[in-house]
């Protein structure tokens, strides 16, 4: 069974190593990639070739191991600038990934910035990431958190984010694309709002990174965080885009090497974007091999990866909505790539556990959303999320699985 | 007394059980028997008091002191960890305090469920386990000279 006339599934797993191992004897089926993807071999080989080859401290050496990792380490600048329509390189920061990224604006910008009183507007769907750092900076700050409401089917209610609006509303961070039910929010419109109130705006893009097609100068977000992990990269890196004339007015997060222009026991005076933000050694292979993450994802184009997941999520969709008692969270027109479901009388935790002894990796619980789930008065979901590589095969076998699963259990 | 299973009797026995499973599905149709067929929780238990910390699922274990014997009772609102609670409630139900807290509780590695059901973190079972010790702990320093409940 293929997806029709997209690309050679095949030829793209085969770049995967990890989809060829066993799990409990079976093949691996691996449907967790909204928590992180695989890597191919271009990012593994990205990392090995930079410790084998040119491992070395970047910007300050003066060798040509130095120069090496230097230029490499700003080419993954430039590729990241380009894949997020950037207008300069000098706009993009590495962090070690969205919480971080987020954790920076709402440290350096809401230490600055915010007042006794001001309004953070975040949304029902936010994850954990995105509401913690707000909740720690306003207590700090004595201002406000706001909450976008959600209609039982998790669409943002835009009426009551627009009466929400107003003097006091500082700032604005919301998610892209919904990590828990794969729901895409109108991110478009949600800036335009909030710009007209002088807010400022972070979409967390740890989702739709990898899914859509992301232009922040067209979009028009102030800030864009997102994971290297989720788009075939490596761990431990991430990026926050920001504003250039907003990233200038910030104070930096940390302190340390790289970060500073001179020191002096008396002052400091700090180095220019995008350094300010870079304290200390960063995690240089990480970066390096982040473009080779990038690089896979232009071989294919975004446009081809997304026609294929949305077969998969519409073959998905059909065949478990034949399974008495399930019901789909997030069944609307408007997502991508993931089926977060429920089903009568079973927790998801022992379905987690029957799959895994079938080679399913799917994940379950509350995905880090608990605010959203104690909205929708359930425990958790398990989540099916597909990534490039995925096949209709795949669907067929975890809908098998869940039917056996069912039948142990039930 | 004298026809007493030890903790270590019952667990042999259980290896000896699980032993006879030739595949997984086997193992796991046993744990989800053995939680079905687990006495429901009186409600007035299932409470945060009860309840414990650090599983995926909802947990609650309740225990009472008889002659210097600790009885357990508990619950899961997933099948498979009410099946768990079952196995340890069947292995540690109406033993001496004493050897309760002092077990060691090896047939956990010895049955094979697999990895994850072992590797006690991710479903609790170890947090469950250290509830039913701390109780019969406890037990064992009330009931020097009473009966208590
Ligand atoms: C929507 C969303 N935001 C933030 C995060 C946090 O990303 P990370 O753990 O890579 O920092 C995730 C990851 O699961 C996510 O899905």
């Amino acid at each position: 069974m293929e997806t029709e006339g997209i690309y050679d599934v095949q030829a793209i797993r085969a770049q995967f190593p990890i989809l060829s191992r066993k799990v409990k004897g079976k093949d691996l089926v691996y449907l967790d990639n909204a928590a992180t993807a695989q890597k191919p071999l271009s990012v593994i080989d990205a990392l090995v070739h930079y410790y084998s080859h040119y491992n070395a401290n970047i910007h300050r050496g003066l060798h040509t191991l130095a120069d090496e990792a230097t230029a490499a380490y700003e080419a993954s600048r430039v590729a990241v600038k380009e894949f997020v329509g950037a207008s300069s390189p000098d706009e993009i920061i590495f962090t070690k990934g969205t919480t971080d990224s987020i954790n920076l604006v709402a440290y350096s910008w809401g230490k600055s910035f915010l007042q006794e009183g001001d309004e953070i507007i975040i949304s029902s769907l936010e994850h954990h990431a995105n509401i913690v750092p707000w909740q720690m900076i306003a207590a700090e700050k004595k201002a406000i958190l706001r909450v976008i409401p959600i209609s039982d089917d998790g669409i943002l209610d835009m009426e009551a984010f627009k009466s929400m609006l107003g003097p006091k509303t500082k700032f604005v961070s919301v998610v892209h694309v919904s990590n828990a039910l794969g729901i895409i929010n109108p991110v478009e419109e949600i800036i335009r709002l909030a710009h007209q109130h002088n807010a400022v705006v972070l979409i967390d893009g740890a989702q739709s990174s990898v899914h859509l097609d992301i232009d922040v100068q067209t979009l028009g977000c102030d800030f864009y965080a997102f994971s290297g992990h989720k788009i075939y990269g490596p761990t431990g890196v991430g990026v926050l885009y920001g504003r250039r004339d907003l990233l200038e007015s910030m104070p930096p997060y940390q302190g340390g090497g790289e970060m500073i222009k001179e020191v002096r026991f008396e002052y400091t005076t700090y180095n220019e974007l995008p350094f300010k933000f870079e304290a200390g050694t960063p995690n240089i292979a990480d970066v390096i091999a982040l473009k080779a993450g990038i690089d896979f994802i232009k071989s294919i184009g975004k446009h081809a990866i997304r026609k294929h997941e949305e077969q998969l999520l519409e073959y998905a969709t059909a065949k478990l909505k034949d399974i008495a008692g399930l019901r789909i969270i997030g069944d609307v027109k408007n997502k991508v790539s993931v089926i977060s479901f429920v089903i009568d009388g079973v927790h998801p935790q022992d379905l987690a556990i029957l799959l895994d002894n079938q080679g399913i990796a799917v994940r379950t619980g509350h995905h880090c959303t608990q605010p959203l789930m104690h909205r929708l008065g359930i425990v958790g979901t398990t989540r099916a999320s597909f990534a490039a590589y995925n096949t209709l095969d795949e669907v067929e076998l975890l809908i098998q699985a869940l039917n056996k699963s069912l039948k142990m259990l039930l | 007394m004298n026809n007493h299973r030890t903790i270590k009797n019952i667990e042999q026995e259980l290896i000896d059980d699980f032993s006879l499973f030739e595949t997984w599905e086997e193992k796991y149709e046993y744990l989800i028997d053995l939680g079905k067929k687990l006495a429901p929780l009186d409600p007035a238990f299932k409470t945060e008091e009860y309840k414990i910390k650090g599983c995926q699922s909802s947990v609650w274990i309740h225990s009472f002191a008889k002659d210097g014997f600790v009885y357990f009772e508990g619950d899961s609102d997933a099948i498979i960890v009410r099946g768990l609670v079952g196995l340890m409630i069947t292995v540690m139900n109406g033993q001496p305090a004493k050897e309760i807290v002092e077990a060691p509780l090896e047939f956990i590695n010895t049955i094979g469920l697999s990895s994850h059901l072992a590797q006690t973190r991710s479903n609790g079972l170890r947090a469950m386990i250290k509830q039913m010790k701390m109780d019969a702990g406890a037990w064992q320093v009330n009931a020097e000279n009473k009966t208590v409940e």
